[in-house]
């Protein structure tokens, strides 16, 4: 039903038969995601996780590489925003500074808070250099301590003293891309193969879903432990970045394909594609204005629910020593750090930090995806 | 059925030919073969062994063309039953993976019954309560099941039992059954230690399952048959089993196919984490330092199995569905 | 009692339902369905219940029953069914999941439906499905179930019936498988039939074949049928009583001879006159009724029918609803008959 409530009793009083206001496609699937609350605030919490992709520089106080032998392993400081002082409480952002202790019996060092020191943090503060976008240089960051050789871990540091947080941004950018570039390179190969699947049918169609089905009734992580070891060590990490990206979209791309194929095989036989041919249109004009429209939506939807299952197969991948590789810092080469249950012990957050934001990424993606595949069927209920 | 059987006893065979040649492709993939890297190493033992590297260069066929490199390859495993040597531990591959290869299966299939048995009734309630608390609850639990990478749910259970629980994490037995004989005591230290591979390795299959089921469940659950059913004077309960439960229980089956794989798959991921006596610390072991025809071998095995699994599932689902049979 | 009854002499109905609503809760609004409906069925009749699709006939028939599905319910009136020990009960004011509804389904009332093709379980056997509905109702034992339901499908005339006990819906043809539902719904001799356009989906010889089947089925077992149609033919062959259904009201209802020679609401008027017959000569086009069914949620004001109406009085019609009374050999609703109340 194409009506709104107040449309209806406006037509019921004013007495006349009430035309349905008629809403084109996309408008009924923006009206039916629109209802979907969940999928509404997945939908902001991907374009913001998109966002710190982009500004990832901007946002990460300190370089992935900067290291810091005093502070190996030190624990989160919390950010506090006032100050409690002799002159009363005043907004001032800080992180209180860390102590060292050295336990000489158990040859352990421990960190403990130092309440007396208070590190001042800024917004818009000067730190290391970079390009904005990759084009502008720049030297401002969003927030950091004033003088930018404090330390402040605001998710803790890893063994060798680097901050947690700044990687873990700047990771999101590695992660995020393989899961777009991922899903494009799934979308050229499903789009084609099951286009032709579909729409050639004979063997031409029996041949490809012969492939597909090859394809997935392999387990995918011995075969992509067995390309991905394949990686020369020595690449550069572009290259590796890349390979990785392809190993990972070899598997997404066989369900899209079927998608495709199967669009097309029930598109073949509706009404409206015949009367489009009888109406003298070529193949490709009956492709392009009638059949892919129709499934767009839908596409779409399934392109979103790849994008996680990129993400996971590259930090598997990587978390495993055989997808990316440093200084190439991702989700999964910083999980990597929390490999073994004795770092995981001495430092929590190098488990929970970047698996809480992988957490988040994937969950925000997949209820965005559900949401789009339900509003892609404006017409049923 | 028995058309049935035969064809997809035929579908088969082209299926394992390209998995054999995918597996060959892996094994060649890295730059030079083991033998130029045994050669240096035996060079500067200062061991010279040119009789044993010839014969071993004769029987693998290195250095010729790749068809026949495969040939010798295939040859010998399908007469002969012999995978090559592991070049790392210079033992048979023979001796090195079938007792994990049937711990990984063991494991997968337990998984895959403690997948039926949570996401059957889960996903049946999620259906037929739509849009209740209940559902609800169901749904966000799977969601976060699939948004969890499975060995990072590995790594929170390790840490939580072994914070809270003090309990010793990893490996199927505690250490000091590892090298017992069987024992009632060794087997319930087994069934105290099994269950956390099994969960973490099923969560994620359970979680996208109960939405299979839930979804399959609504299509079935307005048809018309199901209104004859009602109409037919039978309880809301034995309807729903006896005929929507039924007939959306095929796609249940047919999901030991594509499930199997995902299985094996967080199987070995998980057994690298956990330190499982499995086949993925072996595979990872081998693929990292280019023992290729052990790490071949088990890549080849492990699909061969999955896809002989697949095979079952198919013939399970038309074994159910009379429609498929007839087709 | 201040309304006088029409017959006295008259057997006491085997179903009277009297200003049944069923209404569904959607997001979009309230679809009243049905919408205040009253009927009779006479125990061994058929009544014929004809509109068009989207009237409300078949939600009326499957309130019966207490078989609609959420979010569609019952908000007002009464179905008072009189069950064969002479005992009245009121279907409306039962559970839908109650034993005792379920006792009254497929044993006192069965039912049949449209499409014979998806209204059997899919992949269990036809002869399982029927036996399955004797031994819910009847105390025998599963061999006698089975030889209950091999006669009984040879009754409603599948050939080789032991044979076909074992086969599955889909090796059936449609008018094989509308059989085979008969014979699910009538193996335990029910007094009431509800067909829900059971011939719709079949092609036209089948269809008379069915009806034919239902008609001898009636006399035999002695049971009430109640047929749902859009169909005219249809209920010019197999109808005693019809009721005229619009917009989930019945508009006007009598026997068949009165509401075929004398029709009096102007939708039966029209529904006859739109139908071809045979030696009269219609200048040009058939006449068809005027006008679409109006949407599900914006119901008139007034007369439901008044949108259509040729007869349409302004100020009487779009102000009051039309009850059901007497007039001559039929009940109808409308103003054209019935006096106009003097102030709504």
């Amino acid at each position: 039903m194409t009506m709104t409530q107040t449309e209806l009793a406006n037509a019921a009083e004013s007495n006349i038969d009430p035309t349905p206001i008629v809403l084109g496609p996309w408008a009924l699937v923006w009206r039916k995601f629109r209802r979907h609350r969940l999928a509404m605030v997945s939908a902001v919490v991907v374009i913001f996780i998109y966002l710190v992709a982009i500004f990832a520089e901007f946002l990460a106080p300190f370089p992935t590489d900067q290291t810091s032998v005093r502070h190996t392993f030190a624990p989160p400081q919390p950010l506090a925003l006032f100050v409690t002082d002799a002159d009363g409480t005043r907004f001032r952002p800080h992180v209180k500074g860390l102590k060292m202790e050295i336990d000489r019996e158990a040859m352990r060092r421990s960190f403990a808070v130092d309440a007396e020191r208070i590190i001042p943090v800024g917004f818009f503060v000067k730190g290391y250099e970079y390009k904005l976008l990759g084009l502008i240089p720049a030297n401002r960051h969003f927030f950091g301590p004033l003088d930018p050789r404090d330390p402040m871990y605001l998710w803790g540091a890893d063994r060798l003293g680097r901050d947690m947080f700044s990687r873990i941004v700047m990771g999101t950018r590695v992660s995020m891309s393989i899961g777009l570039v991922g899903v494009a390179v799934s979308l050229v190969i499903g789009v084609a193969m099951g286009g032709l699947s579909g729409y050639y049918g004979g063997w031409v169609d029996t041949l490809i879903q012969r492939f597909i089905e090859f394809i997935r009734s392999v387990p995918t992580i011995p075969l992509w432990m067995g390309l991905a070891a394949a990686i020369p060590l020595d690449w550069p990490p572009l290259r590796t970045y890349f390979v990785v990206t392809v190993i990972v979209s070899m598997i997404g791309w066989t369900s899209l394909a079927r998608e495709v194929r199967g669009k097309f095989l029930s598109l073949r036989g509706e009404d409206f594609i015949t009367a489009a041919r009888l109406d003298g249109l070529t193949d490709r004009e009956v492709i392009l204005k009638h059949m892919v429209p129709s499934f767009s939506s839908h596409i779409i939807a399934s392109l979103t629910l790849a994008v996680p299952l990129m993400i996971l197969a590259e930090t598997s991948l990587s978390f495993l020593g055989i997808g990316l590789q440093p200084p190439l810092v991702s989700w999964g080469t910083l999980l990597k750090e929390a490999q073994n249950i004795r770092s995981i012990i001495e430092a929590p957050w190098l488990l929970i930090a970047p698996g809480s934001v992988i957490v988040v990424a994937v969950l925000a993606l997949n209820f965005l995806g559900d949401g789009l595949r339900d509003a892609a069927d404006p017409y049923s209920n | 059925m028995r058309g049935f059987l035969l064809r997809r006893l035929l579908y088969m065979i082209p299926t394992l030919f390209l998995v054999s040649i995918t597996t060959f492709i892996i094994i060649q993939l890295p730059p030079g073969d083991y033998l130029d890297a045994l050669a240096a190493d035996m060079g500067e033992a200062g061991v010279e062994n040119t009789a044993v590297m010839e014969a071993l260069r004769q029987q693998y066929g290195l250095g010729q063309p790749m068809y026949v490199q495969y040939f010798k390859w295939m040859k010998g495993i399908l007469l002969e039953g012999n995978f090559g040597i592991s070049f790392e531990k210079n033992v048979p591959v023979n001796d090195l993976i079938w007792d994990r290869l049937a711990w990984t299966f063991g494991i997968s299939i337990l998984t895959l019954m403690f997948i039926w048995f949570t996401a059957l009734p889960i996903g049946i309630y999620s259906a037929v309560r739509k849009y209740s608390v209940g559902d609800y609850v169901a749904t966000f639990f799977g969601f976060l099941g699939l948004a969890i990478p499975n060995f990072l749910l590995a790594l929170v259970m390790m840490y939580v039992a072994f914070k809270y629980f003090g309990q010793s994490v990893g490996g199927l037995v505690s250490p000091e059954y590892l090298n017992q004989p069987w024992s009632w005591a060794k087997f319930v230290d087994l069934l105290q230690h099994i269950w956390m591979p099994i969960f973490v390795v099923g969560t994620s299959g359970a979680a996208a399952l109960i939405r299979i089921m839930r979804a399959n469940l609504l299509d079935e659950l307005y048809r018309p048959y199901v209104v004859t059913a009602r109409a037919k004077g039978m309880s809301e309960f034995q309807l729903l089993l006896r005929y929507p439960v039924r007939v959306a229980l095929n796609p249940f089956i047919s999901t030991i196919g594509w499930i199997l794989p995902t299985l094996v798959s967080g199987e070995i991921i998980v057994a690298v984490v956990m330190n499982l006596p499995t086949t993925g610390p072996l595979l990872l072991r081998a693929l990292l330092v280019q023992d290729m025809y052990l790490a071949g071998s088990m890549i080849l095995i492990v699909s061969v199995l999955t896809v002989i699994g697949t095979l079952i599932s198919d013939l399970l689902l038309a074994w159910v569905d009379p429609r498929i049979r007839y087709q | 009692m201040t309304q006088p009854t029409p017959i006295p002499t008259e057997p006491a109905p085997l179903l009277r339902i009297a200003g049944l609503k069923t209404h569904f809760f959607t997001d979009d609004g309230v679809v009243k369905a049905v919408d205040g409906v009253d009927l009779t069925v006479e125990p061994g009749k058929t009544l014929c219940v004809l509109g068009e699709s989207g009237c409300g006939k078949s939600i009326m028939a499957r309130s019966i029953l207490r078989i609609v599905d959420r979010p569609g319910r019952i908000v007002g009136g009464s179905i008072t069914y009189r069950a064969a020990d002479g005992r009245s009960v009121d279907l409306a004011a039962m559970s839908p999941t109650s034993a005792a509804i379920r006792q009254i389904r497929g044993s006192d009332i069965a039912m049949i439906f449209q499409e014979p093709m998806t209204s059997l379980g899919p992949i269990q056997k036809i002869g399982k499905q029927i036996v399955e509905t004797i031994l819910l109702h009847r105390r025998m034992s599963k061999a006698e179930a089975k030889e209950t339901a091999i006669e009984m499908l040879n009754r409603v005339g599948i050939p080789r019936p032991r044979e076909r006990f074992e086969a599955y819906p889909f090796e059936l043809s449609g008018g094989m498988r509308q059989r085979a539902m008969i014979a699910m719904a009538l193996c335990c001799q029910p007094r009431l039939l509800i067909a829900d356009e059971p011939t719709t989906a079949l092609d036209v010889t089948t269809q008379a074949q069915i009806l034919d089947l239902i008609a001898d089925l009636k006399e035999e077992f002695g049971m009430a049928v109640m047929l749902i149609t859009h169909d005219l033919g249809v209920v010019a062959e197999v109808a005693e009583d019809v009721a005229v259904m619009y917009l989930g009201k019945v508009v006007e209802k009598g026997d068949v001879y009165s509401i075929f020679e004398e029709p009096k609401h102007p939708y039966t008027r029209a529904l006859l006159e739109s139908v071809p017959r045979l030696g009269v000569r219609h200048a040009g086009r058939l006449p068809a009724i005027e006008g679409m069914v109006p949407h599900p949620l914006v119901r008139p004001t007034g007369c439901p029918f008044r949108t259509r109406c040729r007869a349409f009085m302004p100020g009487i019609c779009d102000v009051h609803q039309p009850e059901l009374q007497r007039q001559g050999r039929t009940d109808v609703a409308c103003f054209l008959h019935n006096p106009v109340p003097a102030h709504g």
